[in-house]
């Protein structure tokens, strides 16, 4: 086995002609050199181009949704089969998609060049990963073509358990086996990062992605096993009909809630957490200015990733969990968005006063502080126990944890890919079509999702293929926006996909930008990240932007 | 760090003591203390897991991050049961029962 | 020391030295062991909801176990602990002959366990205790009894699981050490491998008192 595995030096420069610089891309070639590489940016490679099959896969079957709800008749659907399209399209959009984005595309790219090595601690165990990740979307597209499943993304036994006629247990199985891949993944991004900091690289002078990175993986190892645990249990129960989470012999259902959501409220950190420290990277480089509270951000992902997993139990409001459990979780809740709100101000407080320029991941980025924010407080009002009752279930829930995973972490994917697209690949993206792309995007979403919490207000509940004849302005007013959102997302691949090969070939620091993967490292970097034999050396902070220093006119003592 | 070597008579101790809180427990467990039958299991069982940890697994010897390490999986392993059992056992609060009993 | 690393084989080459190497193994190793703890956390989480809920039922179900073969168990993985600690030892010393005894050791104590777990499982089936359709106990069908047996089957079945993926290990391991591949600067695999296996011991430790001692003082079972 290990003999197959190709060691990322394999081909140094001697085989290729000396005009040509060798990069991760060039330094080999074939369909093996690829499916056999422990090189981590080649990996992310591989990731990226997974994740967006099941990104396309997933945003099909939102799109069918939104096709149905045109009309508040149940017209083009089966109930069952709305069903499983809600349910597919969570799955597959979370697991295969939202979890992975960040961490295994731009992270696995990112963190070992940002903080100045060669390789990920474990590279063989970075490859694995990505097969677990085939293998559990295998399943999931097994699942998909044999019958779909209708339990919604949340598996709630019983009717899970005991009542659903679709295939949950491959499901669960499919689940299951993924969350190996995302476990590895986190291993290898802590392990790195605690262990393979160049000299110089303290943990202060480490980019605030680093950090996102590290917060997201402790998530990782500390939740996901709980999550396989309890898919195999309700594998176990739906197969051999043992009791854990059936009521008439004794089980609780309520039990499947907490062990799910012990893993699953603390996965939508892992969802939003690298997505800020992606905003927090471009921020930085867009205002040229150090970041505002660089402590307090770096921090603050800690404190979410911890709070983030005491607080499962605002799930559960109308659940029958105790009132005292609900008192306790409703106030855990709200203390999260402390954290979440430094990190919105110390983004606010390094805009103020910078050099901001509109370039699109800025664009991005300005979108995502605006609907991130919109996101987190109305996360508020559905901490509140009173008002969760009232809108627990409805379109409410649904804008809300969009605003929060579509406005927060696509936002930042996107703004993250076409930040670092240059690097990873060499060629600039055409900058007006994204920028286009960009208000497209901002304003298909808003269109989609901001009429959803009006009908949630007004009552409509979720996870229903017809509805009253009251809501059909805002729910046609809903698709039309998931046109546009679509739209935008189709343009930027296209444009991507175009640039690859006919974009304007970048140079080695395209926004003039800080940090080790832009001053030391050439776009697209060599097999081991920096130039041969060189041993990064770290010498100065993060974010060494100097625009307040040159710039006078601010009014502030200029810091020294 | 990782290299450093313990002295065999201590893993023969501690491979001592471990034999004798297993008859311990079993002793125990034979009679009955009422409310205490539980926690008196779990501290001989907790002690002999930190024996392990500290001993055969060379904790006691290894760096603060590793002892940091060893310790977060406990930490969170506890989150998960003090926030699910604060639940169940507060759910006659209000005078909701929801495990009759059989 | 680290000079005398240098002159070992097996640097990556993405790592600075050795010992940098080695570090990132052993934390790799134990941020594993922590997934291994949530991991079976969810079972002990299970298991302390449904216990509390139903303590005279656990009782009356777990006084079905044998304490002395539970017992017996306990000692058994103890002695394999012992063993592997005491292959470490020997690798920690260099010496191959006492990597192999300790490896061969913890084998052979794994093997009893297991063995004395299918005369355990043999006997619940025998006696309809396996959770499902022909679950009878004490001439009931279903109820809480039957969350404590499939608890039981679960907790101890991931165990044994562990134990079998970790003697799988130990054969590769006793290979790699018959080829000289442990030095005495040099031996990260039977290192980490023993975090693993004294880990799959403390999960033991817990299970034995919550599965078989908690009805061991209200009388003896059939």
């Amino acid at each position: 086995m290990s003999s197959t595995l190709h060691t990322p030096a394999q081909h140094a420069s001697a085989t290729k002609g000396a005009k040509e610089r060798d990069t991760y891309l060039t330094a080999d070639y074939g369909w093996k050199s690829w499916l056999f590489t422990v090189d981590h940016k080649r990996i992310a490679v591989l990731y990226l181009i997974s994740i967006m099959v099941f990104f396309l896969i997933g945003g099909t079957f939102a799109l069918l949704m939104r096709a149905e709800l045109m009309t508040a008749k149940g017209d083009l659907f089966e109930a069952e089969t709305y069903n499983k399209l809600f349910t597919m399209h969570g799955v597959v959009m979370i697991f295969f998609f939202l979890i992975p984005s960040i961490p295994a595309v731009l992270g696995n790219f990112l963190v070992p060049i940002m903080i100045g090595t060669k390789d990920l601690a474990f590279p063989k165990i970075n490859l694995l990963s990505w097969y677990i990740y085939l293998v559990g979307g295998g399943a999931t597209l097994y699942v998909a073509i044999t019958g779909g499943l209708d339990t919604g993304w949340t598996f709630y036994a019983p009717y899970s358990s005991t009542y659903a006629n679709t295939n949950v247990a491959a499901a669960a199985i499919a689940v299951f086996i993924t969350g190996f891949s995302s476990i590895l993944t986190g291993l290898n991004f802590i392990v790195t990062i605690h262990k393979m900091r160049a000299p110089g690289m303290t943990w202060f002078r480490m980019p605030l992605f680093l950090w996102a990175q590290y917060a997201t993986s402790l998530i990782m190892i500390l939740g996901t096993p709980v999550l396989a645990i309890t898919v195999m249990l309700l594998a176990l129960e739906r197969t051999f009909h043992i009791g854990i989470f059936d009521p008439a012999l004794g089980g609780d259902p309520v039990l499947f809630q907490h062990l799910f959501w012990f893993y699953s409220h603390p996965a939508v950190y892992i969802m939003i957490l690298p997505g800020m420290g992606v905003i927090s990277e471009i921020v930085a480089c867009f205002s040229r200015k150090r970041m505002f509270g660089y402590h307090f951000i770096a921090f603050s992902s800690l404190a979410i990733a911890i709070f983030g997993f005491v607080v499962w139990g605002h799930h559960m409001f109308v659940s029958g969990q105790s009132a005292y459990a609900g008192f306790v979780f409703s106030f855990l809740t709200m203390l999260v968005a402390i954290p979440s709100a430094v990190k919105v101000f110390n983004w606010i407080a390094t805009l103020y006063k910078g050099q901001v320029s509109l370039e699109t991941p800025m664009l991005y980025a300005l979108g995502f502080i605006g609907l991130f924010t919109i996101g987190g407080v109305t996360g508020l009002f559905l901490a509140v126990m009173g008002l969760d009752r009232h809108v627990h279930d409805t379109y409410f829930v649904v804008a809300h944890f969009h605003y929060v995973m579509v406005g927060g972490m696509v936002m930042a994917f996107m703004g993250g890919m076409h930040f670092w697209w240059s690097k990873m690949f060499g060629r600039k993206y055409p900058e007006a079509m994204g920028q286009f792309a960009a208000v497209v995007i901002f304003v298909g979403f808003n269109f989609t999702f901001f009429p959803q919490f009006i009908l949630g207000y007004m009552g409509m509940p979720r996870r229903y293929h017809q509805y009253n004849d009251e809501f059909t302005a805002l729910n046609v007013l809903s698709s039309a926006g998931a046109t546009i959102l679509g739209t935008g997302f189709l343009m930027t691949i296209v444009y991507f996909l175009w640039s690859l090969k006919w974009g304007q070939k970048a140079p080695q620091n395209q926004w003039d930008a800080k940090g080790l993967e832009w001053e030391k490292a050439q776009s697209p970097p060599p097999t081991f990240n920096f130039e041969d034999g060189e041993r990064i050396v770290v010498t100065e902070d993060a974010y060494a932007y100097t625009y307040e220093e040159s710039h006078t006119g601010s009014g502030h003592e200029v810091k020294k | 760090m990782a290299a450093h070597s313990v002295p065999l008579k201590i893993y023969y101790g501690v491979f001592l003591a471990l034999c004798v809180l297993t008859f311990l427990t079993v002793w125990t467990a034979k009679h009955d203390y009422g409310l205490l039958n539980t926690p008196i299991a779990l501290s001989i069982a907790g002690l002999k897991g930190a024996l392990v940890i500290l001993f055969f697994m060379h904790v006691k010897y290894s760096s603060k991050l590793t002892q940091l390490f060893a310790f977060a999986g406990f930490f969170w392993l506890a989150l998960l049961l003090v926030f699910t059992l604060q639940d169940y056992w507060t759910r006659d609060m209000l005078n909701v029962y929801f495990f009759k009993p059989h | 020391m680290s000079d005398h690393a240098h002159s070992t084989t097996g640097l990556v080459h993405h790592f600075d030295d050795i010992e940098q190497q080695h570090e990132a193994g052993t934390l790799g190793m134990w941020a594993f062991l922590i997934t291994e703890v949530l991991f079976f956390g969810g079972l002990f989480g299970a298991y302390a909801v449904y216990r509390s809920a139903y303590p005279e039922a656990f009782m009356r179900a777990s006084s079905h176990l044998d304490v002395d073969l539970g017992g017996v168990n306990t000692i058994v993985l103890i002695c394999s602990s012992l063993t592997m600690a005491l292959s470490v030892y020997a690798a920690q010393k260099g010496s191959k002959r006492g990597i192999i005894m300790g490896l061969l050791g913890t084998m052979f104590f794994g093997a009893i366990f297991l063995g004395v777990k299918v005369i355990e499982y043999k006997d619940k089936w025998d006696h309809h205790l396996v959770p499902g359709d022909n679950f009878i106990f004490e001439g009931n069908p279903g109820g809480p009894e039957q969350l404590y047996f499939a608890l039981y089957f679960a907790m101890t079945g991931v165990h044994a699981f562990h134990m079998i993926v970790g003697m799988v290990i130990i054969c590769w391991m006793i290979k790699k050490a018959h080829r000289g591949d442990f030095t005495p600067g040099h031996h990260p695999l039977v290192e980490n491998f023993g975090l693993y296996w004294h880990f799959v011991d403390i999960v033991w430790i817990f299970l034995f008192p919550l599965l078989y001692l908690i009805g061991a003082h209200s009388g003896s079972h059939t």
